[in-house]
């Protein structure tokens, strides 16, 4: 897929499609609907209108989780997670764009600071290649191949859209 | 001198000393960082990997155990490792230097010194001579700044009432030794405060006091007038003793917090002490547990405000 088929409404339906797939055959109790601060949430606030989920949306901030603190420091807009106990729950968790996969094991770090979950099940609007981590997603909206000094990023939350940027190489 | 020490040079926070010089973006980043990791408190493991591989010292020359404890827990919940060094019993009553104390410690690959002394000073002067990559915080020093007592309350006013500019605010007590007075007034007149007033008898008060960018009362009915948020202070015992008081019960007829003097300040006033308070000598017991006292509030807020002070410099030297 090239950047100019990154429609958001056929990556939302198609992630929102697989999730539903996924809710049905791994018969998910009352899932719990986490989005990854700030892409992520922006993507799980559409996703829980178009799945029907009640439950109040969780939010995750991985600030504090961050495998580069000592490299970064701190980020300077942290705001809190919002996150009821994933004690025994069932977790969707949502997330932009999944690239390194260092953000996930952060995020999946963090969830089970908040209990342990019965399942949880990675979803994200878009994938691309150079994962650092053995992290792969349940549910995809679509899948894109970047070169290495590529960037890809949400920017929302209305209209919500994705932008491919080039960066220097470090 | 302060700014100088405290920010390094790109303009982040290496050590925390005093709140005096710091912008008022600095303080508000400090109590937005402490919002978010409030939420850490209700988190089944109350714990982020924030400082997991660092070493933090609490190093007092002077018993705290309230201010200590918060210290240890901020540290904990963010995953460092602690050490609690009493130095009244340990290596410098040998004899050993206080920078013979700190060189050793930072051999053992220490990353931050919280640092209480009796001295005004001496956070500074272990900040000024610490390797690199390690940070002092300010726990208190003497007579001269106690930044992160300063920070909770601020944060305890924020939460309450939002917006600084319209606040009137009357610290009541012993100003003259408070460490915590002299913080407390350089972070609200940094955040903007309307007025802060300083409420005491004359031998308890700075020479030219008004010169921190206060106004000075001398009697309580005044100072309480209309005030948005009233800090009261600790007495110290010894006071009593050094002949700038008659008596406790003196003071608590002239300068303590009861019911029918809170009266006088705004209905939503809010009542605050930086603690142990001293029941019937600067508060009244039903003053202190009244509605509007939040003085268990500040005790909570300090762990989240020191949590975000120790990431803030510790992310700001290079691991």
């Amino acid at each position: 897929m090239n950047a100019e088929a990154l429609d958001i409404d056929t990556l939302l339906q198609n992630l929102a499609d697989c999730l539903r797939r996924q809710i049905e055959t791994r018969r998910l109790r009352d899932p719990l609907l986490v989005g990854i601060h700030t892409g992520g949430v922006w993507i799980a606030e559409r996703l829980r209108e178009r799945l029907g989920i009640e439950t109040p949306l969780g939010r995750l901030n991985i600030a504090f989780y961050r495998d580069d603190f000592s490299r970064i420091g701190m980020h300077p807009e942290v705001r809190p997670s919002q996150l009821p106990s994933t004690e025994n729950r069932d977790v969707i968790l949502i997330d932009d764009v999944l690239y390194t996969g260092r953000t996930i094991r952060a995020a999946l770090n963090e969830l089970f600071d908040y209990g342990r979950p019965r399942q949880v099940i990675l979803g994200v609007l878009i994938e691309r290649d150079g994962r650092e981590l053995p992290i792969q997603p349940d549910c995809v909206g679509g899948r894109v191949s970047l070169g290495p000094d590529q960037r890809i990023k949400l920017t929302g939350p209305d209209p919500l859209k994705l932008e491919i940027h080039t960066v220097e190489a470090p | 001198m302060s700014c100088v020490l405290q920010l390094d040079a790109g303009g982040r926070l290496r050590h925390f000393l005093t709140v005096e010089g710091l912008g008022r973006d600095w303080l508000e980043r400090i109590m937005d960082t402490a919002e978010s990791f409030e939420s850490v408190a209700v988190q089944k493991v109350k714990k982020v990997p924030l400082l997991r591989g660092k070493t933090v010292v609490n190093l007092f020359f002077e018993t705290s155990t309230r201010t200590r404890t918060t210290f240890e827990l901020a540290a904990k919940r963010l995953s460092a490792d602690v050490l609690n060094i009493n130095v009244a019993v340990s290596a410098t009553a040998k004899g050993e230097s206080l920078l013979d104390t700190i060189r050793n410690l930072e051999a053992m690959g220490v990353d931050m010194f919280v640092v209480r002394h009796a001295e005004s000073g001496a956070a500074h002067f272990i900040a000024r001579h610490v390797a690199p990559h390690v940070s002092v915080i300010n726990a208190g020093d003497g007579r001269h700044a106690h930044p992160t007592q300063a920070m909770l309350d601020m944060f305890t006013i924020r939460r309450h009432k939002r917006d600084f500019s319209r606040l009137t605010v009357a610290i009541v007590g012993d100003i003259l030794h408070s460490r915590v007075a002299r913080s407390q007034i350089h972070a609200l007149n940094t955040l903007g405060a309307r007025e802060v007033r300083v409420v005491a008898p004359r031998t308890l008060l700075p020479v030219a006091v008004e010169r921190l960018g206060v106004r000075v009362c001398h009697d309580l009915d005044a100072g309480l007038e209309d005030a948005d948020v009233v800090i009261m202070l600790r007495l110290q015992k010894e006071r009593m003793q050094g002949a700038l008081l008659p008596s406790e019960r003196e003071f608590f007829r002239c300068f303590g917090l009861t019911a029918a003097r809170l009266r006088r300040a705004r209905p939503d006033c809010l009542v605050m002490h930086p603690g142990p308070i001293n029941r019937g000598v600067e508060i009244a017991s039903e003053v202190a547990d009244c509605s509007r006292s939040v003085i268990l509030e500040q005790v909570g807020h300090g762990i989240a405000i020191r949590m975000a002070v120790m990431a803030l410099t510790l992310g700001a030297v290079q691991g």
